[in-house]
């Protein structure tokens, strides 16, 4: 490690707000704390005696799992406020949810909600930590941060840089919180970008968010040109009938066919956020081929969501020693 | 016990050995740098530290002695006791570990800043070794205290020893070391003991800030 790195922030809400020093903070500590998931005694006591909450108004398997286990593997303990079954089916709301949980003595919350800036208002009514598990159609900054890794730890086996990278993100920009996490941490990082898809899906204004940022609708010409490739989810659960006219023609034109990896360079990385639909935005001898680091994605999602918890309980404890 | 186990190679008060640092004088309201160990001292010290744990071979019973330096003026000591020790005895196996105790520390809601971690490296097995944990700096005692539970999680060691080349006498905790550089008599918490190793650092030197 190179330079003498920081972190003061209490609350991961998105990466649009965070330097490039801080993202790398959070991937420099989830390279150390990846280590932890190889031994045989798979837990370190830095987070002994804290409680957190997965607060989730949004169906996840993966990435509450994923917390959960992170932060099981800081030993901290670990409650699922189950979102259903509570009163907040009773119409109570988000704030006195937030501090009823936090009356209970927890330390850190991670939310995910259907609404953007949902947990930017939980932030500002609660002492404990709030990490962002998606909101809406804004940030989902631990999957950002885990394709980072992802990226970065294949590619600096190679010799290379983030910042001599360009990066395809392919599919549903509009609808993707994925994308926008994923965008802003690349390019803060100095990585070229194109978005891909259906004008429909891949609005013009997001150009605007970096010089970096470029838009093309045919992902044929632009496949040769990239060394990683995110392919994107269809997310139907989103999607308004306007946006394509068929799941098989996306699939025709957007899907990564084994005839289209052939158009690309020969050690291209394939990313998917998961759950895939297999067959239609991915075929099947992509998602298990060589070139594909999905699975590996899940390990360091594991090793990122350690790193961001460690970081913002540590950090949310220095701020009240302090004040 | 090691044969020289406690007896330091060098004792030194705070009040001798002072060498003059060849920059401009520092005002009079800034802190003041003592020179405690130089690069030929260093170099010396950790010369006679591999020979001590060269000598005390015997009782490793065969088994291949791992140096596991505490992150990261530990770490850099190990390698160089190491490279000394591979002098002494090239047949002798050697394992050489880094330890991030940043997971363990017992600070993490009394500290006033948050410390990244630089990851553990111990590419080797710890049950049944020989273990001879190295830090450069021995002072309060927690590091060790940390050090030895994050040990524990990889293995369980034959025996753990410890060497430091710097004992500052101040011990918060109840922790001693079997290999000891030199001794140094600062009692004062805000006096501080700053050491600066090659190849990581560009100079080698132990001062003690006051």
């Amino acid at each position: 490690m190179t330079a003498e790195r920081t972190w003061t922030r209490s609350h991961l809400l998105g990466l649009e707000e965070l330097s490039a020093d801080e993202i790398l903070s959070i991937l420099d500590t989830a390279q150390s704390l990846k280590e932890v998931s190889t031994r045989s005694i798979k837990k370190v006591p830095a987070l002994r005696g804290k409680v957190m909450v997965n607060l989730f108004f949004e169906d996840s398997t993966r990435t509450k799992t994923s917390f959960s286990l992170a932060a099981q593997r800081l030993s901290a303990d670990v409650i699922d406020f189950s979102v259903s079954t509570s009163s907040v089916s009773k119409g109570e709301t988000l704030r006195d949810t937030a501090r009823n949980i936090e009356a209970m003595g927890v330390d850190v919350i991670v939310v995910r909600h259907r609404s953007s800036g949902a947990p930017l208002l939980l932030s500002q009514c609660v002492e404990c930590s709030v990490i962002n598990a998606g909101d809406g159609s804004h940030e989902h900054p631990t999957q950002g941060l885990l394709d980072l890794f992802t990226i970065r730890e294949t590619f600096e086996a190679r010799g290379k840089k983030i910042s001599d990278l360009h990066v395809a993100i392919v599919g549903d920009i509009a609808n993707s919180r994925v994308a926008r996490s994923n965008i802003h941490a690349l390019t803060k990082l100095g990585a070229r970008v194109t978005l891909v898809g259906p004008s429909t899906l891949v609005p013009g204004d997001m150009k605007k968010i970096h010089p970096n940022i470029a838009i093309a609708h045919d992902l044929d010409a632009v496949l040769p040109q990239v060394d990683v490739i995110n392919m994107l989810r269809i997310q139907f659960e989103r999607l308004t009938s306007a946006a394509f006219p068929s799941v098989r023609e996306y699939s025709r034109f957007f899907g990564l066919t084994h005839e289209r990896l052939k158009l690309c360079r020969p050690d291209v990385l394939v990313l998917h956020p998961g759950p895939m639909n297999r067959g239609l935005e991915i075929n099947t001898n992509v998602a298990d081929g060589d070139h594909s680091a999905i699975l590996r994605q899940v390990s360091n999602g594991l090793a990122v969501r350690m790193a961001v918890l460690y970081l913002c309980v540590g950090a949310n404890s220095v701020a009240r020693n302090l004040a | 016990m090691p044969s020289g186990a406690g007896a330091p190679l060098g004792m030194l008060s705070s009040s001798i050995r002072l060498i003059n640092l060849a920059l401009p004088p520092l005002p009079a309201t800034l802190t003041a740098m003592q020179i405690l160990l130089d690069a030929q001292h260093i170099q010396q010290t950790i010369r006679q530290l591999a020979q001590r744990v060269h000598a005390d071979a015997s009782l490793h019973n065969g088994h291949a002695l791992a140096l596991v330096g505490i992150r990261s003026r530990g770490e850099i000591l190990a390698q160089r006791l190491a490279d000394e020790i591979a002098r002494l005895d090239g047949h002798s196996k050697l394992e050489v570990g880094a330890l991030d105790i940043t997971m363990y520390r017992d600070d993490l809601s009394t500290r006033a800043a948050i410390t990244i971690p630089q990851g553990t490296e111990m590419n080797f097995r710890l049950d049944d070794r020989p273990v001879i944990l190295v830090d450069d700096v021995l002072d309060t005692g927690r590091s060790v205290r940390a050090a030895f539970d994050a040990l524990v999680d990889f293995g369980r060691p034959r025996f753990i020893r410890l060497l430091v080349l710097v004992d500052r006498e101040r011990r918060e905790y109840p922790i001693a070391a079997d290999y000891v550089g030199i001794k140094v008599d600062a009692p004062d918490p805000e006096q501080k003991v700053l050491v600066r190793l090659r190849p990581t650092d560009d100079e080698d030197v132990v001062y003690l800030q006051t």
